[in-house]
């Protein structure tokens, strides 16, 4: 195996099993803290796919803006009961079962394609002469400047929907 | 699977970053070093009074993990999409020379369509810790 095949079995293994202990811990705590690691390597997995200015996102933005959020969420509902219940139902070995079969399946179509990119303007050595953040910068806000308006429209919602709907708990 | 079935070219290998993995080695080693050698080198020797969190103070009632109040929760939020916003500036700062004055007017139209929810936000009064 070369050296990126071991880098990307390292992660891939990595983030499995990071998974596995967000959804098994008990403390909700742990769990986002696990959650924390594993963002952390799912932004190495973009690197590996030459997505360096989503890799950055990835740590600021879920790892570090949206765990703050659901580290916030976990303390205001104060899960205290729940830590101590059952959390797994009865059927949780079908749903391995199934899960494995899913896999299964999944590696038998997969490893039969043989993925062939479509020629672009934006090949590799375009990108990695003028610099990946300068590429995102110059389709985003010339090609894609509609949805990237419309972006600023989404995030007023979201800004007006938190306030709508937190603001009525306070008062 | 894209490592899988390409042929290893060259650009597939993050290998710019590879300072960055020793920079998160070394900060894994000092933070889990430096509680090692905490463990080894103090001595243990626990009781009941000192184990308190206050010692010498009240003894504790009840749970130690309280209600947080839904105000954490409205700056967490907020700090999200303000967080996205930033994002946006990053690519838009580095491209600034080939946009030219069009990059300017439409990243003032962004900046100011969230400017509306920032004064909305400011007007209800979700600032306002009291």
């Amino acid at each position: 195996m070369s050296t990126p095949q071991v880098l990307f079995a390292y992660f891939a293994v990595a983030m499995t099993i990071l998974s596995l202990l967000v959804v098994t811990r008990r403390n909700p705590v742990h769990s986002v803290l696990w959650m924390l690691v594993l963002f952390i390597h799912i932004a190495a997995l973009y690197l590996f796919l030459n997505a360096e200015f989503i890799a950055a996102i990835q740590i600021i933005i879920y790892a570090g803006a949206i765990l703050v959020l659901f580290l916030f969420v976990i303390m205001l509902l104060n899960l205290r009961k729940e830590e101590t219940e059952k959390r797994f139902q009865k059927q949780w070995l079908y749903s391995i079962a199934i899960s494995v079969l899913f896999v299964f399946f999944l590696v038998l179509i997969v490893g039969n394609i043989t993925v062939i990119p479509p020629p672009g303007p934006y090949t590799a050595d375009v990108i990695k002469s003028e610099g990946h953040i300068m590429t995102v910068g110059k389709v985003l806000y010339s090609e894609f400047l509609l949805p990237f308006e419309i972006a600023s429209l989404i995030l007023l919602v979201a800004i007006i929907g938190a306030v709508v709907l937190a603001k009525k708990r306070i008062e | 699977m894209c490592i899988k079935n390409s042929n290893m070219s060259e650009t597939f290998v993050p290998s710019d970053y590879f300072p960055v993995v020793i920079f998160f080695i070394f900060a894994l080693l000092i933070g889990f070093g430096t509680l090692l050698l905490g463990v080894v080198l103090r001595p243990k020797r626990p009781y009941t009074q000192k184990l308190y969190p206050y010692e010498s103070g009240n003894p504790p009632v009840g749970e130690p993990r309280y209600k947080f109040s839904v105000k954490f929760y409205i700056i967490a939020m907020l700090f999200v999409v303000f967080d996205v916003e930033a994002v946006f500036l990053y690519p838009w700062a580095v491209a600034y020379n080939k946009l030219g004055i069009f990059g300017f007017a439409e990243m003032m139209l962004f900046v100011f369509i969230l400017l509306i929810g920032y004064i909305y936000v400011w007007k209800k009064g979700a600032f306002d810790w009291e």
